[in-house]
Parts: structure tokens; sequence; C-alpha cells
């Protein structure tokens, strides 16, 4: 099981309170997880990635275990511990104030 | 009784504002997508019920919100419950995106626009400034976009395809305001269901009369002597807004960056009527709901000072079709006030007489419940107006 903290303007959007937990076919990577992510939650489709090229939005980033990899390849297998869920991926908007 | 609601975008959310007939006392409903911006609101004529919003984020992109039942509850068509239950057993989540058609099939494989420095840019999708559902149909719905397209929905906004016809009217010609290259207005008329005309920052106005299959420019006579000093321009204008009564489909009047005209000719050619106004620059333009002679405007003393002439908040009327204006006051700040009237933050309702409100960037919205004689302030603190739109129900 996997957990995906979400921003709190997707919670909204998504309808959800606190964290989602997926069950992940296959390695736990980025793209497993956001396909998983999508395929519960079609709302959140086109605001994480683009539709079509997947590609991340600008102002989104990816932290697992304390570690920013929004720049890993998004099929590079996710820390064990966020594998197993003892850690939680978090998706996060980032800092993009003035 | 009638009663009137208002569905007001902001920069950090959706406002309903509702009243009687009488227009006195409101109530406010709201915030709804808080944090978000709501470019555009609008309820489908046919349905009164079914709203469209655009709501859009810089951190997530755009979502489109639809509401059955009034604006109690909203949801992004294609994600509630009963639509996951599809044949492939997948949900779609498409209602927000808008892919340009660049394919073959079409005929028009066009990828690039004009940027400011003269290079030619891919077309890339932004956000959604204005939805205008049909007057027919409340499952059918176009989406005027950033970077400037035009989308057609027919299932109530769970998917849309381009109307690439548009892009062939000269696109790679077309280049960003200001505001950035946003398609933000859209008339369509019962009287002529193959006619939509469609306005464009900075290209200008374009006339499809077959359903927005076809387009072409509609920009004679448009003057533009110093951002655009060729007289016989065919695009490149800068239109702010457009607007039309629907028992006189071929008069149109128009709000330009600068100057005011009207169009008796369906687009074909363009009038100045700036006449007697303070200042012809300005965003936007309403016609009365009764006298299609009588048009508002909010002038604005220039573009680079987005504030009223003289701290003066006065929206003029001309009774005459224009040239002929005279300054409304009553009621509104005409000191110390700097706020801007955004191009679809003017509305007139259905009612007699006539009601008419706006929104400004600092958060009030006005309405006048007598055409425009007398205003009053319905709130004073929201977010900043992008955009008001009315709904006159039964």
């Amino acid at each position: 099981m996997i957990r995906v903290v979400l921003p709190q303007h997707l919670r909204t959007l998504a309808r959800v309170d606190g964290e989602v937990m997926l069950d992940i076919a296959g390695p736990a990577t980025v793209d497993s997880v956001l396909n998983g992510l999508e395929a519960r939650y079609p709302m959140l489709r086109g605001t994480i990635r683009d539709h079509r090229t997947k590609q991340r939005r600008p102002f989104i980033r990816f932290f697992a275990c304390e570690q920013d990899v929004s720049h890993e390849p998004t099929d590079t297998p996710l820390p064990p511990t966020v594998a197993s869920g003892a850690e939680p991926l978090l998706i996060v908007g980032a800092m993009a104030g003035g | 009784m009638s009663t009137i609601r208002l569905l007001i975008g902001t920069k950090k959310g959706a406002f309903m504002l509702t009243s009687d007939g009488k227009r006195r006392q409101w109530t406010v409903d709201g915030p709804h997508f808080g944090g978000w911006e709501l470019y555009h609101l609008k309820g489908s004529p046919a349905d009164p019920d079914r709203i469209y919003a655009s709501q859009t984020s810089s951190w997530f992109g755009q979502v489109i919100q639809r509401s059955d039942d009034g604006g109690r509850t909203w949801n992004p068509p294609g994600t509630k419950p009963e639509d996951l239950m599809g044949a492939d057993g997948m949900p779609k989540g498409e209602s927000n995106m808008f892919l340009y058609d660049a394919s073959e099939k079409s005929g028009r494989p066009l990828t690039t626009h004009q940027h400011y420095d003269g290079s030619q840019r891919p077309w890339e999708f932004k956000r959604v400034w204005h939805l205008e559902p049909s007057l027919t149909d409340p499952d059918t719905v176009y989406a005027g976009v950033e970077d400037a397209a035009i989308f057609k929905s027919t299932d109530g906004g769970k998917t849309w395809k381009e109307l690439a016809g548009l892009r062939s009217a000269k696109g790679q010609l077309w280049q960003p305001g200001a505001g950035g290259m946003c398609l933000h207005t859209i008339l369509l008329n019962t009287g002529q269901p193959d006619r939509m005309f469609v306005a464009i920052s900075a290209a200008g106005s374009f006339r499809s009369d077959d359903a927005g299959q076809t387009w072409r420019p509609t920009n004679k006579g448009l003057m533009s002597q110093y951002e655009l000093p060729d007289p016989d321009a065919e695009v490149g204008h800068c239109v702010h807004c457009i607007a039309m009564h629907p028992s006189r489909p071929n008069t149109l009047f128009m709000q330009k960056h600068w100057d005011v005209l009207r169009s008796d000719n369906g687009g074909e050619s363009w009038q100045e009527i700036s006449g007697n106004l303070p200042s012809d620059f300005g965003f936007p333009i309403a016609v009365h709901t009764h006298e299609p002679n009588t048009v508002y405007v909010v002038p604005i003393k220039s573009d680079s000072e987005h504030y009223p002439p003289e701290g003066k908040l006065r929206v003029y009327r001309s009774k005459v079709g224009g040239d002929d204006w005279e300054a409304l006051t009553k009621g509104l700040p005409q000191q110390d006030c700097y706020v801007n009237i955004l191009r679809d933050a003017m509305a007139v309702d259905q009612l007699d007489p006539c009601g008419i409100y706006f929104g400004t960037t600092g958060g009030q919205v006005y309405g006048s419940s007598d055409g425009g004689d007398n205003w009053a302030p319905i709130v004073r603190d929201l977010p900043a107006v992008l955009s008001v739109e009315v709904q006159t129900l039964p």
C-alpha cells in the first residue's frame, strides 16, 4: 500500500481528507503512483502532470523521504520505505510566492 | 417574483449573489473553489440550473466545474460516481483536456503563432477565459481559451474538441496582448444559429457563418495607429470586448484597446462611436436588455494606467447607439477610486427596468436596478473580480 499526501487544493478537488492509500501493481515509481492516483481520482488528471506528455506541471514537486525527487526520471523506483508504505510520497505545490 | 443570481468569478474563488426582483437586498454565497482563479462562470439559457465554471491555478492548471442544481453542488464533468460506470470501467477525466487540433485529417495543422519578438511559437494551452453555453442545448458549451482558440463540448463539458478553422484565419500572425493571447468573447444568436462571433487579444474579431467550422477576420475600420500603424491590417487588433442585442444580431458594439466602435453589418465594417467619452480606453461593453441602442462602457484612463480618469468611477451610457454619452455617477465613488473593471465583469439582467452590474479589481460589485441611473454596492470586499454574469430566474 502506497501512501500519498496531496496539497490542500487537490485534496479539496478530489474530496479526500488526509492521506490517499493506493494499491500499486508492480514497482512503485512516480509514474505508477500517479497512474493509480488518476485512475481513482480522475478529477486530478491534468492538475499534477500534462494529460498527454505526462510532464510534471512547473509548480508541482515530488518528495520522498525528505528528498526532492522531482527531477528524477519518473520510472525510477521510489525508496523502499515509500514502496512499503512506511513513508508517504508527498506531492507538493512548490514555493512560488513573490 | 423573479430572482436575480449573479455569478461572480474572482482571483480567489467564485461567489453567487442572489436577490429578489426588487434587487435591493442580496445574499452572498461563497467562496466556492476558494484560492483558485475563477475566470468565468455562466449559466445555460436553456437550463438555468446548469452552470459552467472555469477554475484555474498557476500550480494545478485548468479545471472545469459544472453544477446541475443552480450552484448548490459542483463536479468536474465526467467524474461523478455514476460517470465512473462506463463501458470500459474507466473514468475519462478529460473535462480539463484542451488539445489543439494539429491533425492532418482536419487539414489545418497550424501549430505556431507569432510571439512578441516576431518569432513563431507553438500554441500552448494555459486557461479557459470564457465559457459560452449554447442558447438551446444545456450540454453544448463553447470555451474561449489562451493561447487563443475556441473549443466545443457537446456532452456537458466532459470532453472538448477544437473548432480549428478559427486558427486558420491568419493565426500565424496573431500575437499575445499584455494579458496573454486569449479568446475572451463568444457571441451566439438564436435567430442565426450558424453565425458566431469571437474576439481575441491581440488578433481582433472573427465571424463564422457555418457554426464555427470556418472563420474570417472582421476588423475593417479598426484603427490602432500607435500600436498597429497599418490601416489595412486584417488581424493584430486588440479587441477587448464585443456586445450584441439579441434582437439586432447584425449590430455589434466593441470596446477596443483604444476606441469604442459599432458595426451595423455583422462586422463587415466598423465605425468609431467614442464621441464625448473622457477616455475611449476600457474593457467591458454591454447593451441594455430592452433598448438595443442603449450601450454601456466604463472608461479607463489609459492602457498603462488601469484606473478611471480623475479617480471617478463612472459608467457611461449612450441611448443613441454611441457618440453621445452621459456619465452615470449616482452611488459610485467620485473621488480616490483607482480600480479597474475587466472585460467580462459587466452584465445586464432581463428584468424591466433593466438591471446592470459590474465588478472591480478592488473587489466591489455594484448594481443598478434602473438601467444605470442609480448604483449601490452589493458587496465591497471580495477578491479582485474577474467576471460577472447574471441569471434572471422565474
